[in-house]
């Protein structure tokens, strides 16, 4: 199929609705305001429902009632909306159910700036809300893979009943980039059925209950419990990454999203000094590919690791846990809406390695 | 290999995005990888707004322009952020039509498009733009001529149909530019 | 013989938790046999706030949904936007719907989301022990205002009903209370016809009902009835806030 130009977040947007979501609940924030504009208006195209709510709190409460209803649903926003939205998603993960959230990720923390960051990276990846609970991040590093990852997000969430996250930064929501629309767009009459949704008795079940209060502290940790192990299910199958040259590299380079592409640039940069750089770029950031980073990491070949963030180092610490200590672990990056440079982020190498 | 890394930049509403947007779309029908970045925020609403456009026929690394290998200045406060970050060897397209200075580098490529000018002489101020992607195209190879005028044929149809001809004409009449 | 009363069928069979002397047991009963005699209890689902009435969804016998402190409102939305054929209620207290969850329930009455919710006022939070409500009254007593609410620091009582009812998109709003038989017979009928108009999809719906709350008013159940009366009906007077019917009607 022919490759078309898309903004980023119109792409999310039409991405979703192929996916087979027909239910958007959201509130405007820079830089993804071009999502629910997109859904307001071709939403009703496939029937689908698109409603701006009265905030992000009350938006994720949408979503949590639409897909206990057991519809397709998805939510978008930015950093500080995402914040607001954490209490939902808490909950959404205690009720197990699925839900698409997207964080088109801008500078803060407070109100921030509206430019590019990767701020919320512990947020996504720790389970921003309170109690035990993950979901499944997803970091895209261009509108392509963000198209890709649409269908896989929900099916996902549908798979294990719960909230599956992808987040960007706001570059990857503004900019255009070609688009090929790989996968034929879900039937709806295709999906599975969900027989726990709160969708009436029809006289012919009890009925259904979805909640999130396990009063009794042995039914709470037994509830506790079998979130963990689905959990561990997950890190166990659903890791995904990308390497870039890192087989005999000098040094690795790991990023994940618009930094990964710095990354490769600076690669560049250096394998004209003749430092051969690779790029570790975890797809998921939860579950984090650790071993698959470890085993890149121990290549006798390795002298240094460098994490690329557009924060103040939040992922190095996960680098550092895949790491194990074998290698130094250093950082480079910028944060608040500030962009690191491909030669900032070389130099940051040749300091890493000596030179 | 051809990479280039463009940033057009100027006032809000000099068709900068557009001409960024328009770029971009005649690169993917020639086959080439394309990105556009655009700054964003309330410099949307007047002020400086820019973008960036990298055009290349192996993988994009980064959409993020630092260094450009051209840059579009159709604003002096454009000329005097952007100047000193272009490659050596690169270009600089100056809208002569309100910049009044010259370029204070001498190793990089100097064309000067008097965009409104040729725009006003053609009764059409709104082709301002084509006149500095004719430039654009002549000077550095990077698109067909060919391609931007078929996009024009698909973009204005029935009573608007006309303006291709004066796009047209706005295109070579830029082009001319970028040959002395 | 001759069954001359029985539980509804809109109840199950788990016993309610609630204080003696509470009048949630009644609104329950009320809400359920509205359920079973318009024949909807298989295609309702109600929405559990966070409160006294937090195990609601142990109570109704049809699909139930627990929501966030205040958010019931919100999830009600969802599901009534999913499911547009379904009857959907929420159940709330004052603190989950006239302080947490204000912006939603206003919102939802702008947005005219044909749903039904009941609004339970007993000017406390019985939940948590007795703390102050955005419904308690000037001069009451609570384990958060030890003095009373004082006007100065935390201005009078909201009145939920009569703010709603400025909303275009509320389709019917009634304030009544379940103190005596005949009020009990009038909060049905409230009730009933305020679902009705759901189905009709007339708008957002809401029946205030002034409750008891014996335990931490510190008095008897039967002091609280007639506290109510007493001391709550002056500033929450019973009656129709609006009725886009009679409206109609006109």
């Amino acid at each position: 199929m022919a490759k078309e130009l898309w903004k980023g977040n119109e792409a999310i947007a039409e991405a979703a609705i192929r996916a087979g979501c027909r239910c958007y609940f959201g509130y405007p924030i820079t830089p993804q305001s071009e999502i629910p504009e997109y859904m307001s208006l071709h939403m009703p195209k496939v029937g689908g429902i698109f409603l701006q709510s009265e905030s992000e709190v009350a938006a994720i409460n949408m979503v949590y009632g639409a897909s206990g209803a057991g519809a397709r649903v998805m939510t978008s926003s930015s950093s500080p909306g995402v914040s607001l939205k954490q209490e939902g998603i808490s909950y959404i993960c205690s009720a197990e159910l699925p839900a698409v959230i997207v964080n088109v990720m801008r500078g803060g923390p407070g109100l921030g700036t509206i430019q590019p960051a990767q701020g919320d990276y512990f947020q996504a990846t720790r389970g921003g809300g309170h109690g035990d609970y993950r979901v499944i991040v997803f970091a895209p590093a261009n509108i392509q893979e963000v198209v890709d990852l649409m269908q896989d997000s929900f099916e996902l969430a549908d798979k294990y009943r719960m909230p599956v996250m992808m987040i960007m930064d706001g570059m990857i929501g503004q900019m255009m980039e070609p688009v090929e629309w790989k996968k034929p767009a879900v039937k709806l009459e295709d999906l599975p059925a969900k027989p726990w949704a709160t969708t009436g008795t029809k006289g012919m079940r009890a009925p259904n209950v979805i909640n999130s209060l396990f009063i009794d502290p042995n039914a709470s940790n037994d509830h506790n419990m079998r979130l963990h192990a689905k959990y561990q299910h997950i890190i166990a199958n659903e890791q995904r990454y990308e390497t870039a040259e890192t087989e005999d590299a000098e040094l690795i380079f790991v990023a994940f999203g618009t930094p990964a592409r710095l990354a490769r640039a600076a690669a560049r940069l250096l394998e004209e000094e003749g430092i051969k750089a690779g790029v570790f770029r975890p797809i998921t950031i939860w579950p984090y590919p650790y071993d698959a980073l470890y085993e890149a990491a121990a290549q006798d070949s390795v002298k240094a690791v460098v994490t690329v963030e557009m924060n103040t180092g939040q992922m190095i610490d996960d680098v550092r846990i895949a790491v194990r200590g074998c290698k130094p672990v250093s950082f480079v990056g910028q944060a608040g809406g500030r962009v690191p440079t491909p030669q900032e982020v070389a130099a940051a190498a040749r300091l890493a390695l000596g030179r | 290999m051809a990479y280039n890394d463009i940033l057009i930049a100027g006032f809000g509403g000099q068709g900068v995005m557009s001409m960024g947007t328009t770029m971009a779309e005649a690169a993917l029908s020639e086959g080439l990888n394309v990105s556009w970045l655009p700054s964003y925020g309330p410099e949307m609403r007047g002020g400086t707004a820019n973008c960036s456009v990298v055009i290349a026929d192996s993988e994009i690394i980064s959409p993020i322009v630092v260094q450009p290998s051209e840059l579009i200045a159709m604003n002096l406060p454009s000329l005097d952020k952007f100047e000193p970050t272009v490659k050596p060897g690169g270009y600089i397209f100056v809208n002569n039509s309100i910049i009044k200075r010259k370029l204070v580098r001498t190793d990089v490529k100097a064309i000067y498009v008097p965009t409104l000018d040729i725009a006003d002489e053609l009764g059409n101020m709104r082709v301002a733009n084509m006149v500095m992607l004719g430039s654009y195209i002549e000077a550095t190879g990077v698109l067909k001529f060919d391609t931007v005028v078929n996009m024009l044929r698909n973009i204005f149809t029935g009573k608007k149909a006309h303006l291709v001809e004066i796009n047209q004409q706005a295109l070579q009449r830029g082009a001319a530019c970028a040959k002395i | 013989m001759a069954i001359v009363y029985q539980k509804s069928k809109g109840l199950t069979d788990v016993e309610f938790h609630y204080c003696p002397g509470c009048t949630h047991g009644i609104v329950h009963k009320l809400v359920a046999e509205t359920l079973e005699e318009l024949n909807i209890l298989d295609n309702a689902v109600g929405v559990a706030p966070v409160g006294c009435s937090v195990f609601a969804y142990n109570y109704f016998n049809c699909d139930m949904q627990g929501a966030a402190h205040g958010r019931a409102p919100a999830v009600a939305t969802g599901i009534k936007r999913v499911l547009p054929e379904h009857v959907v209620f929420t159940y709330q207290g004052d603190g989950d719907l006239a302080a947490i969850g204000t912006a939603e329930i206003v919102h939802a009455a702008m947005r005219g989301e044909k749903f039904t919710t009941i609004f339970i006022n007993n000017a406390i939070y019985g939940m948590t022990g007795g703390q102050m409500a955005p419904t308690t009254l000037v001069g009451q007593r609570a384990t958060t205002a030890p003095l009373g609410r004082e006007r100065e620091h935390y201005g009078s009582p909201i009145r939920m009903s009569e703010m709603l009812a400025t909303i275009d998109g509320a389709a019917y709003i009634e304030r009544v209370t379940v103190t005596t038989p005949a009020n009990i017979i009038k909060a049905k009928r409230a009730i009933k016809k305020a679902f009705q108009l759901q189905i009709e999809g007339k708008g957002f719906t809401m029946i205030e009902v002034l409750s008891t709350c014996p335990t931490n008013w510190g008095l008897t159940p039967v002091e609280a009835l007639e506290w109510v009366k007493e001391k709550m009906g002056p500033f929450f007077p019973l009656g129709v806030f609006r009725d886009i019917t009679a409206e109609e009607a006109k």
